[in-house]
């Protein structure tokens, strides 16, 4: 299992983007294409945006499909990261198919 | 651009309508001898069109107005590089307002909104929604408006109103060049319409987004000043949309499409190159951010739901 601490690099407020994707790229999508579990952490981060959410894990979405909601879980998150989180989550899967 | 006596979201009508686009290679700024009150989003167009011709093209009438320091202490002239010469007393910014700020890149905005919050001097609730528009906005600018100069925002702090009004703009490619990349559009107003529905980005026509993108970042900030009843605008190209502000009686429901929301809207404006956005956020009525993220998700799910719905094929009954 793959636990990624996320305040460490995007401090209190989860806003920026190109460090989403680059925890993305560079951490959750070759963990899972390894088979591994990831755990996202949210500890200490107070806020994120829908952008940075969008950034972190709507690819893996629709990389993985919804399987990949079995394999990564988000822990320690403010009940607004949560809301958030639920928001990317459910639109990425009601939108899941053709083009 | 004449900078009139008053010119907040409500009223703004006038001054955009007085703003000359001729003349790409020079400013010119007057502005009303008596009195200058006007929201940061007018401050942000003035900054952001002065840094695109050179110093010395730049001409300004003497300010006669006693008010015509709040210009200089909201920085437009050390932006512009021209000099200001009525004395005034440079306040402290804590508490009080955030001066125009350029921002080019996506570090810089992260460590202005890391600098900002803490000046404000707002309650947690609030300075998360603060920070949340600030940096949608600017993002917005970053990644999509092809903005040599990137954007430029300023807000202030109105004690007696207890509201923060925030104003962007860029110089950039506008709304209507971005969204036609993916999405059909004839006018500069359709466009913002399209921008301002959930789901739907210039970086694809695909439901869901990009990896980057949802298209989802001017609905969530238009769906706050909703909620909270406060103006809200979208200047590109020829085009404006104003969400108004709403009756206390009226229901908080939010719309996908932004032309169902109480708004008025211009189509023959002054051309502005680029994307101004403005926003008024009155911090005594800040719905609470979960509640508001709870009306959001619903909105957003139908939405989606219904566009999904309308490429389903139909059975052909013969």
């Amino acid at each position: 299992m793959k636990t990624i601490a996320l305040f460490n690099t995007v401090g209190a407020f989860a806003e920026n983007k190109d460090t989403a994707r680059d925890i993305r790229v560079k951490e959750i999508i070759p963990a899972l294409n390894g088979g591994e579990e990831v755990v996202l952490d949210f500890e200490k981060v107070d806020a994120a945006t829908q952008s940075f959410i969008h950034a972190l894990i709507s690819d893996v979405i629709r990389k993985f499909g919804n399987d990949a909601l079995d394999r990564i879980s988000f822990k320690s998150c403010t009940p607004t990261v949560k809301k958030i989180i639920g928001i990317v989550v459910d639109y990425m899967q009601e939108g899941l198919g053709p083009e | 651009m004449h900078i009139p006596n008053s010119a907040f979201l409500g009223n703004i009508d006038p001054f955009l309508k007085s703003f000359d686009p001729a003349g790409t290679d020079s400013l010119k700024i007057t502005a009303n001898d008596k009195w200058i009150s006007v929201h940061p989003a007018v401050l942000s167009m003035i900054a952001a069109l002065g840094v695109t011709v050179d110093t010395g093209d730049i001409h300004c009438q003497k300010l006669e107005a006693k008010s015509s320091h709040y210009l200089a202490r909201m920085g437009l002239f050390k932006t512009l590089k021209i000099p200001f010469d009525v004395p005034f007393v440079e306040h402290e910014p804590a508490g009080r307002f955030i001066p125009i700020t350029q921002i080019r890149n996506s570090d810089e905005l992260s460590r202005f909104i890391t600098d900002m919050v803490p000046l404000l001097h707002l309650e947690p609730e609030q300075a998360r929604t603060i920070g949340y528009i600030i940096s949608e906005l600017a993002r917005n600018v970053i990644e999509h408006a092809e903005a040599e100069h990137g954007a430029f925002l300023c807000a202030q702090y109105y004690k007696k109103s207890n509201s923060i009004r925030i104003g962007i703009a860029d110089t950039g490619v506008g709304i209507k060049a971005t969204i036609t990349r993916s999405h059909p559009a004839g006018t500069d107003l359709e466009a913002i319409r399209l921008a301002l529905r959930p789901g739907i980005t210039g970086a694809t026509s695909r439901e869901g987004g990009t990896e980057q993108n949802a298209g989802a970042g001017l609905f969530f900030i238009k769906s706050i000043a909703s909620i909270n009843r406060d103006f809200f605008i979208v200047y590109s190209g020829t085009a404006l949309y104003k969400l108004l502000k709403k009756p206390a009686s009226s229901s908080l429901r939010l719309h996908a499409d932004p032309f169902k929301d109480r708004h008025s809207q211009e189509e023959n404006l002054p051309a502005w190159r680029g994307t101004v956005v403005g926003a008024d956020i009155t911090l005594d009525q800040t719905a609470e951010f979960s509640a508001l993220l709870d009306a959001i998700a619903d909105t957003y799910k139908a939405a989606v739901r219904e566009r999904v719905k309308a490429r389903y094929r139909r059975p052909r009954f013969i």
